[in-house]
């Protein structure tokens, strides 16, 4: 296995798109978490609610501003680097090429699953150390104090983050299995992530209490929820605390271990063609 | 490596792709040849241990095709080249060959490093070893393909029609490749170009319908079509009895070369049979035989 994964991280680093899809993930984090919001600070147009916004960039909010993002737009960026992983293999006809090399099927799958677990927790780590530079900046310019989150907060915020981010891949990984590609499964869960979600919490569940509930068992309300949790502003989108902190956790793992199991189990039994 | 099948058989859903396959294969060069949708490729695909088989036996250097961990402890000792190798576009041929070699249990970096070096070089791709093969030619995917599956030095090497889509001097260099592996090792080769197979191999398996039709010494499979080999020379139309394998434009007329069980014009002369007349001969008998005799083709005597 160990093979399979030095052999899979080389594949990941080598991509182009790998690279491509980090550097969006911090701007879209930066751009939304702290450059935007300080502009309408800076020139005033957010009125009474400015001290507010101040607060909310500097550095003791580092946790909740740095995982905010993860619920659905930084999500998806880990399923679309997760249907690359996995799915490529498809489009390009190399899972054979690589299935006939010695490895077995579960090693080789392993091998991807911790190599994304890895990408997937580079891509936390420089949420927060990008979400820490900017707090810092922030908190240099308006002369604010800066009061860093304890350590222990901030290990269980980078948890967290990772375990949001790889319930996304595991979605990611499970659709490419079973679509056996990547511009289908990567459209599907855009679909899924971007719109379906957002018609389900926006549309749906003010007007139908039974899909209220029914958010209460999903992976995207569930990891707004966890988001929450730390912090994350509840103006985000994908993040509210429609349940806690630790049922999220809870049920996002589940989700986790159940994507990863059931596409273990299809490439395991199907045909490579 | 030896390889022995008995009675293998491969259905995907409804469709059935090898009918009780027997087969035995020695060590050296072997040729498989066949139409397309004869069955080859997925012959292939069983002995590389991509495909499990629905059926029969299937035994490589002793092991049991059938079990997953036989299927392991084969592909550890097999260099295998699909029909439709799929590359990595990001990668360079170094990079690639260097990620296979660590797949293929290659620990010590440095032997690896050396034998990508030397493997490049053995299929001339040295001078472009560190560009991506985004934009590689057939020919150079191709031969990114039979060094990777010559990393590890395998016992086994199995390769699915080779030289499709190359050109005549790639063709030539391929087979020369080929042949200059097989020594020590058993070198698998499926084709349905019957001057790849004459080029390079004592034996041969030819497969129709997911049937094997015949095996034995290549020299063999042309006495096939003794007797059923014709020259006609005619200003008019094609002969339209047999198949015609060639037909050359000449003063006096056209001369076609004819493979028919019957003389297929009066004027039809008999000639000494090619491999590839032998074939086309044998093909023929095989579609017009209800069944086929199991174990192959009897050959007259």
């Amino acid at each position: 296995m160990w093979a399979s994964w030095q052999a899979e991280a080389i594949k990941m680093v080598r991509r182009p798109g790998t690279w491509l899809l980090l550097t969006v993930a911090v701007v879209l984090s930066l751009v939304f978490t702290y450059l935007a919001p300080y502009a309408a600070y800076a020139d005033g147009s957010g009125g009474v609610l400015s001290d507010r916004a101040l607060d909310a960039l500097l550095p003791d909010r580092l946790v909740g501003n740095s995982i905010g993002g993860l619920p659905v737009f930084i999500g998806a960026i880990a399923l679309i680097l997760a249907v690359l992983t996995v799915g490529a293999e498809y489009a390009w006809g190399t899972w054979k090429t690589l299935l006939t090399q010695g490895p077995s099927r579960l090693a080789v799958y392993l091998g991807k699953l911790l190599v994304l677990a890895a990408a997937t927790l580079v891509l936390v780590l420089t949420l927060f150390a990008v979400g820490a530079l900017a707090s810092l900046l922030i908190a240099v310019a308006e002369s604010q104090p800066v009061h860093w989150p304890a350590v222990g907060d901030l290990a269980l915020g980078i948890g967290s983050g990772w375990l949001i981010s790889m319930v996304w891949a595991g979605f990611g990984v499970l659709l490419a299995v079973l679509l056996r590609g990547v511009a289908l499964p990567i459209g599907l869960g855009l679909v899924w992530l971007l719109a379906v979600q957002n018609l389900l919490a926006a549309v749906a569940a003010p007007i139908l209490d039974w899909v209220a509930e029914l958010q209460k068992g999903l992976p995207g309300p569930n990891a707004g929820a966890l988001a929450a949790a730390f912090g994350a502003g509840s103006d985000t989108p994908g993040v509210a605390a429609v349940v806690g902190g630790g049922q999220a956790a809870v049920v996002l793992a589940g989700y986790l271990l159940g994507f990863v199991l059931l596409a273990g189990a299809y490439l395991h039994r199907r045909d490579i063609l | 490596m030896d390889i022995q099948t008995t009675g293998l058989t491969r259905r995907f859903g409804k469709v059935t792709a090898l009918h009780s396959v027997d087969l035995a294969i020695p060590g050296g060069m072997y040729g498989l040849l066949g139409a397309n949708g004869a069955g080859k490729t997925t012959l292939m695909r069983i002995l590389a241990g991509v495909l499990p088989p629905s059926g029969g036996q299937v035994r490589v250097g002793g092991h049991d095709l059938t079990t997953s961990a036989g299927r392991l402890a084969v592909q550890r000792r097999l260099g295998y080249l699909p029909q439709d190798l799929g590359l990595y576009p990001d990668l360079s041929p170094r990079e690639f060959l260097d990620y296979v070699g660590l797949l293929k249990g290659l620990d010590d970096t440095r032997a690896r490093h050396r034998q990508v070096d030397e493997l490049l070089e053995l299929v001339a791709l040295t001078e472009v070893a560190g560009r991506r093969m985004k934009g590689f030619s057939g020919g150079m995917r191709r031969r990114v393909g039979i060094a990777q599956a010559l990393l590890g030095d395998p016992a086994l090497i199995v390769v699915d029609e080779p030289t499709a889509g190359l050109d005549p001097e790639e063709r030539v260099r391929f087979r020369t490749l080929l042949a200059g592996l097989a020594g020590h090792r058993t070198v698998l080769l499926s084709t349905h170009i019957v001057e790849d197979v004459a080029q390079t191999c004592q034996h041969a398996a030819v497969m129709a319908g997911g049937r094997v039709v015949y095996t034995g010494m290549v020299t063999d499979l042309v006495r096939v079509g003794e007797g059923a080999t014709w020259e006609v020379t005619s200003s008019g139309p094609a002969p339209t009895v047999g198949v015609v394998v060639s037909a050359i434009s000449r003063t006096d007329g056209t001369h076609y070369r004819v493979v028919s069980s019957s003389r297929p014009s009066p004027d039809a002369v008999p000639v000494p049979p090619s491999l590839e007349d032998g074939y086309v001969a044998l093909m023929q008998r095989a579609s017009a035989r209800a069944h086929t005799v199991p174990g192959g083709l009897r050959l007259p005597s």
